[in-house]
């Protein structure tokens, strides 16, 4: 399958997953979907019958409430049943709002509480390293307004001073969060740049250009000594015209029955 | 021999049997002596600088990938100013990191006050998958250190970088989740956890100047506690005191309470920080400030003691 059928057969299935709690994140998942398809078509090398296995490439979702397009993802590489997307959030589910390492077949690392993610893969990198793995990777998506944490800079800092250039961070650059925009929350100027004075090569690409973001994303795992850091821009609810024309608001959200029918009516 | 020296050699000794642990600093790779291990094990000692949020969330990410992390710093920045992070990608993710907290209480001293930490017990203690420990001496660190290791699971440990008196002999037996009876009584039980065995010790012996005999369980394990230790001394003698350089909020008081309102309703008296703030003045000044001393502990249980008596 190319990415490009791919990132719409994972908004489809994350709809589903959110249409079955009736509610939940929609616009962070269906913002981040294309990158997830690039990353699971041309990049990740994982075995979702080996889901551990010491030599893999690593995905931290340091947006953890995007969960829902992680599952989605996961469920279409064949982690696990589609059907256990109808189980989210349930009691016992191993699907949670916000994804957990110790629940979900190719979950990599726990995420929710913002701002983890990077000093995670950080540690995740450091492992692999002293496995002596030159050949793998760990990839950290990120949102926008999560950057505001300050320890996504700490973990910056110290992913560029021990040259951890087997860390490849995304920013799903949406420019929403759940206040407003972005600028007007709390607004974080070039992220490049920030990026960039943090000791990282960066780039930046549209989030939704498949045959960009597999170029960044190749670019970004030449090992140079330096981490590397892909500002996606993005739009959240992207594919579904309801969800994206919602603006901040389409965070969390409903997904009932008339909204899940005119998605899937869309994602074609 | 200090704390931090007996820290560093039986480190040393378990990395090199085990090529799993790492060590992580946050800038006090000096001041709690990691600094040496850094030489002899380059690959598996970090130093993160001033950012304990990163150096935690470091930890998880290494534990996920099957190694030991032990990260330093003192007990308020190695548990209080990171608790989400311990919670979220250590404590919920299920992950095996073991974190030490040095100069817990009033053992910092002048650096007291922003770094006096009394509530690093009732933190830990409240998160699932963690170990609580009050190590006492070099002798107790040396022999819990494997255990600690070895545990797979979550640890947190409290030490005094510093502390170079010796409490248990060299043919103390450490027994992992295990108190230890110091001495044997049957008129009140004192708890103890931590370097304040020292003065539990004294009190001891002054109680025993007056007629009272006590006996004394040091409890390296805060949780989960020993509760057959403690619930069999407290049916022997009727009353229990616990001490401990924390506050009286969560720590080993309210643990022995839990203990023993559920399983053996026993009267129970705490030597602890009664929700005071912390402060700065050396460690006898601040044990009198805070009702910490073996006078304190002593008049406690004799207060109980002849209470009961009538």
């Amino acid at each position: 399958m190319t990415a490009k059928n791919f990132s719409t057969e994972i908004r489809r299935a994350t709809l589903r997953c959110l249409h079955s709690q009736g509610s939940g994140h929609v616009g962070g998942s269906l913002s981040v979907a294309d990158a997830l398809a690039v990353l699971y078509t041309h990049h990740m090398d994982v075995d979702p019958q080996n889901p551990k296995r010491p030599q893999r490439d690593m995905l931290v979702l340091s947006k953890g409430h995007a969960g829902p397009a992680w599952y989605a993802t996961l469920a279409l590489k064949g982690f696990f049943p589609m059907d256990w997307l109808d189980t989210l959030n349930k009691i016992g589910t191993k699907l949670p709002s916000h994804a957990n390492l110790t629940l979900t077949p190719g979950v990599d690392m726990t995420a929710g509480s913002l701002g983890q993610g990077l000093s995670c893969a950080c540690g995740l990198a450091l492992g692999l390293k002293a496995q002596g793995d030159t050949s793998h990777f760990v990839y950290v998506i990120t949102g926008d307004g999560e950057l505001q944490e300050g320890q996504n800079w700490e973990g910056a800092m110290f992913a560029s001073h021990h040259k951890l250039d087997n860390v490849v961070v995304l920013v799903d650059n949406n420019k929403l969060q759940i206040d407003g925009e972005t600028q007007n929350v709390c607004k974080m100027e070039d992220l490049e740049a920030k990026f960039r004075a943090f000791g990282f090569e960066t780039t930046r690409v549209d989030g939704h250009d498949h045959q960009a973001l597999h170029q960044a994303i190749c670019n970004a795992k030449v090992r140079n000594g330096v981490p590397h850091c892909i500002v996606m821009d993005t739009v959240k609810g992207k594919g579904v015209s309801i969800y994206e024309q919602m603006g901040a608001s389409n965070h969390s959200t409903t997904v009932n029955d008339e909204q899940y029918a005119l998605a899937l009516s869309e994602l074609q | 021999m200090e704390l931090r020296k007996a820290y560093v050699a039986e480190m040393a000794r378990l990395m090199k049997q085990n090529d799993k642990i790492f060590i992580l600093d946050a800038d006090l790779s000096g001041a709690g002596g990691t600094k040496t291990l850094y030489q002899q094990f380059p690959e598996r000692c970090v130093q993160c600088g001033i950012a304990e949020a990163n150096m935690t969330c470091i930890a998880a990410g290494l534990s996920a990938s099957g190694f030991v992390p032990f990260i330093h710093s003192f007990a308020p920045f190695s548990t209080r100013r990171v608790y989400d992070q311990i919670a979220v990608s250590i404590s919920y993710s299920e992950q095996n990191v073991k974190i030490v907290g040095f100069d817990p209480g009033i053992e910092t001293t002048y650096n007291g006050g922003t770094h006096m930490c009394f509530e690093d017990f009732a933190l830990m203690r409240a998160l699932p998958n963690f170990v609580v420990m009050d190590i006492v001496d070099d002798v107790q660190l040396t022999k819990a250190l494997p255990h600690i290791a070895q545990h797979q699971g979550s640890v947190y440990f409290r030490m005094v970088r510093k502390q170079n008196k010796q409490f248990f002999g060299e043919d103390y037996n450490f027994q992992w989740g295990k108190a230890d009876k110091i001495c044997s009584g049957s008129d009140v039980t004192i708890v103890a956890t931590g370097t304040t065995v020292f003065d539990a010790k004294v009190a001891v012996e002054k109680l025993a100047q007056v007629g009272i005999s006590a006996e004394l369980l040091a409890i390296h394990t805060v949780k989960p506690l020993d509760e057959q230790a403690i619930l069999q001394s407290a049916q022997k003698t009727g009353i229990v005191v616990t001490v401990e350089n924390h506050s009286v909020h969560g720590g080993l008081y309210s643990a022995v309470c839990e203990l023993l309102s559920a399983k053996h309703p026993t009267l129970c008296g705490a030597i602890a920080v009664h929700d005071q703030i912390s402060q700065v003045g050396s460690l006898n000044d601040l044990k009198i400030a805070y009702h910490l001393t073996a006078d304190d502990i002593a008049s406690k249980a004799q207060q109980l003691v002849q209470a009961k008596r009538g």
